[in-house]
């Protein structure tokens, strides 16, 4: 092969190995905004929010499967019943733990003990073959010149950037959101505005597992899903979590698509069984050099 | 009790077993309690860093992983020294390897060990929390590198070959009591290091960290030092556990040796327990290991993990002291 050829060839694989890096990048970004609110906020240290995810990735596929509904929309249609399920995870988390001052240890047992009896559930219902789903955007893709833009990433990706901005104008605009910010900062100062930061937390935790729902379908939508994939996101989830900053929306999403976009390049160049490495080399690197994120406070 | 005399204790009672498994011939209960004593190594690691501490480990797996890997590398550089090296070298060489089964635990130990300090060293300096989310990374991207590394086997796992029989001062031993003997050893090693931990000034340290770490700093306690020792110690007692484990399994695989069961067992066995002293880890793991041992048998080893993970979320809801607590409050209730 002629150096010129080889050279295109490359270049062809470096600029879609970033495009579809982008576009991964957005989809992580939904799956972190749930633990961006948990943890980066509410300072409580969910592990098992990658296994809510794979139970929302379930609920699609069980829906989509059995009465032909399109993912997304049952996953818009679960947010009260993940938004319920989160603030019931909460409450026995503050009655037991938090109360009592106990959430470094056995809360975070309890959080591992949830991830735990999840994934064995579900492996028990479903087994462990890869399930997916079925839509009409999966499969066809759009060509702009070289690159090459799959739907069944674009459209999550666009999905999970519309969640993304919803959370953000919901915290920064509404009533609820700012009390959500200003439980971060200061629990009895917010107290003392006679307002009950258990209720604010309660509700702020029902949105982070609230929006497990989406990152589950869209999750599902992207590649097939077995339980033990969840796994594989608590690195990336809590990588992109600390590198962003902790709580910080803007740095969230920057910190998303870079850690997509050096997967992409890592599965491109190195094959794609090293990609999971890479956000653990983002997570060490950043506790080791800037503990704060890049737009931490 | 003294500390001579207890271990010696304990090792009495590993022998009765020995000598009552031995008597009757079942190479199961070897297999079985060999299963429960790892368990026992494991949960008593952990308690040194999670219970003394306060510091929650969730990468088990990855260290017991690192010490089942570290010797299948040393057995797998026995069957290429011949390859790579010289003949004069490798006649050398020859002297040393294979390497006998102690050394393997000594090497396990040193490499978890140094994979722990050097997690310390980067997450401990920060808030707790960081800590243990970067030990439950640490699981994925060490079985990320072990199955991208062909020398161990990568994905498709490595034979380990057990001799039948082992020979020792005249004396053929049967190669599973041997392994057994091995691990006995190391339970009550574990054991009573946890033991003296408990007594020492270095676990009066520990427990201030656990109780108010500002506080401690404050008074002058070296939480970072006394951090680093412990998640060094925790983790090369993991190691030393997963030494022997490719013997006696024989066939390891990366999915086997990073199992769930190990990160979940070696939480769960001491949270069941109790965490405050070694006596937890040791019930804890005596019951859920032998109960496991039997569920798997008779109903399912998927079952069986999710009554671990059920058990663990009750336990730490209701008895957050184990069940040591639960007797200690009984007692003083009977008292007063």
């Amino acid at each position: 092969m002629p150096a010129q050829a080889r050279m295109d060839i490359s270049f062809d694989l470096l600029i879609n190995a970033i495009v579809a890096g982008l576009l991964l990048g957005g989809f992580y970004a939904a799956v972190t905004a749930g633990v961006s609110i948990s943890f980066g906020m509410l300072d409580i240290v969910n592990i098992a929010h990658p296994a809510f995810i794979i139970l929302g990735s379930y609920i699609a596929y069980f829906i989509n499967i059995n009465f032909g509904i399109d993912p997304i929309l049952v996953s818009i249609i679960m947010l009260p019943v993940f938004f319920a399920l989160g603030t019931l995870v909460y409450q026995v988390y503050y009655l037991s733990f938090e109360r009592r001052g106990q959430e470094s240890l056995r809360g975070l047992a309890f959080f591992f003990g949830l991830l735990f009896v999840t994934e064995v559930t579900l492996i028990l219902v479903f087994g462990v073959d890869y399930r997916y789903v079925e839509a009409a955007y999966i499969g066809p893709s759009l060509h702009f010149g070289i690159v090459d833009l799959p739907l069944r990433m674009l459209v999550p990706c666009l999905v999970a950037l519309g969640l993304f901005a919803s959370i953000e104008l919901f915290i920064t605009r509404t009533f609820t959101g700012r009390a959500i910010m200003a439980v971060s900062q200061d629990q009895l100062a917010l107290q003392l505005m006679a307002a009950d930061p258990i209720r604010i937390k309660r509700i702020a935790f029902g949105i982070s597992i609230a929006t497990a729902a989406i990152a589950g379908a869209l999750l599902i939508i992207i590649q097939p899903v077995e339980p033990s994939v969840g796994r594989e996101y608590i690195g990336r989830v809590f990588a992109i979590c600390v590198l962003g900053g902790l709580g910080s929306m803007p740095g969230t999403l920057i910190a998303a698509l870079l850690l997509g976009v050096v997967e992409s390049l890592t599965a491109t160049f190195y094959g794609p069984s090293w990609a999971p490495a890479v956000s653990f080399g983002f997570l060490l690197l950043t506790l080791a050099f800037r503990p704060a994120g890049l737009l931490g406070r | 009790m003294g500390t001579v005399k207890f271990s010696f204790t304990a090792v009495a009672i590993g022998a009765l077993v020995m000598a009552f498994a031995h008597w009757f011939h079942v190479d199961y209960l070897f297999f079985a309690c060999y299963t429960i004593l790892q368990f026992i190594v494991l949960a008593t690691a952990w308690n040194i860093l999670g219970g003394y501490c306060g510091y929650v480990n969730f990468g088990s797996a990855a260290f017991f992983a690192l010490g089942a890997y570290s010797s299948v590398a040393l057995i797998k550089f026995d069957g290429e020294i011949d390859a790579w090296f010289s003949e004069g070298v490798a006649n050398a060489l020859h002297y040393i390897f294979p390497l006998p089964i102690p050394l393997l635990i000594i090497f396990g130990a040193l490499v978890s060990g140094i994979v722990g300090f050097g997690m310390g060293y980067l997450t401990l300096r920060l808030r707790g929390s960081f800590f243990a989310i970067a030990t439950l990374a640490l699981a994925v991207v060490l079985q990320t590198l072990i199955v991208n590394w062909d020398f161990v086997g990568g994905s498709r796992g490595a034979y380990v070959i057990r001799p039948e029989n082992l020979e020792f001062a005249g004396i053929a031993i049967n190669y599973i009591e041997y392994l057994f003997a091995l691990m006995l050893l190391l339970a009550v090693i574990a054991l009573t290091t946890a033991r003296v931990i408990e007594r020492s000034q270095l676990g009066f340290g520990f427990a201030t960290i656990r109780d108010d770490e500002l506080a401690a700093e404050a008074c002058g306690v070296p939480t970072l030092r006394l951090k680093l020792i412990a998640t060094t110690l925790s983790g090369a007692f993991m190691g030393m556990a997963g030494a022997p484990f490719p013997y006696y399994i024989g066939y390891l695989q990366p999915s086997s040796a990073f199992g769930l069961e190990y990160a979940v067992n070696s939480i769960a066995m001491p949270m069941i327990g109790g965490t405050t002293s070694w006596v937890g880890p040791l019930v804890g793991a005596i019951l859920l290991g032998s109960a496991q041992q039997y569920a798997t048998v008779t109903i399912s080893s998927a079952v069986n993990l999710l009554i671990v993970g059920l058990m663990l979320v009750a336990f730490v809801i209701i008895a957050p002291n184990g069940l040591i607590g639960l007797v200690q409050e009984r007692l003083r209730r009977r008292q007063s």
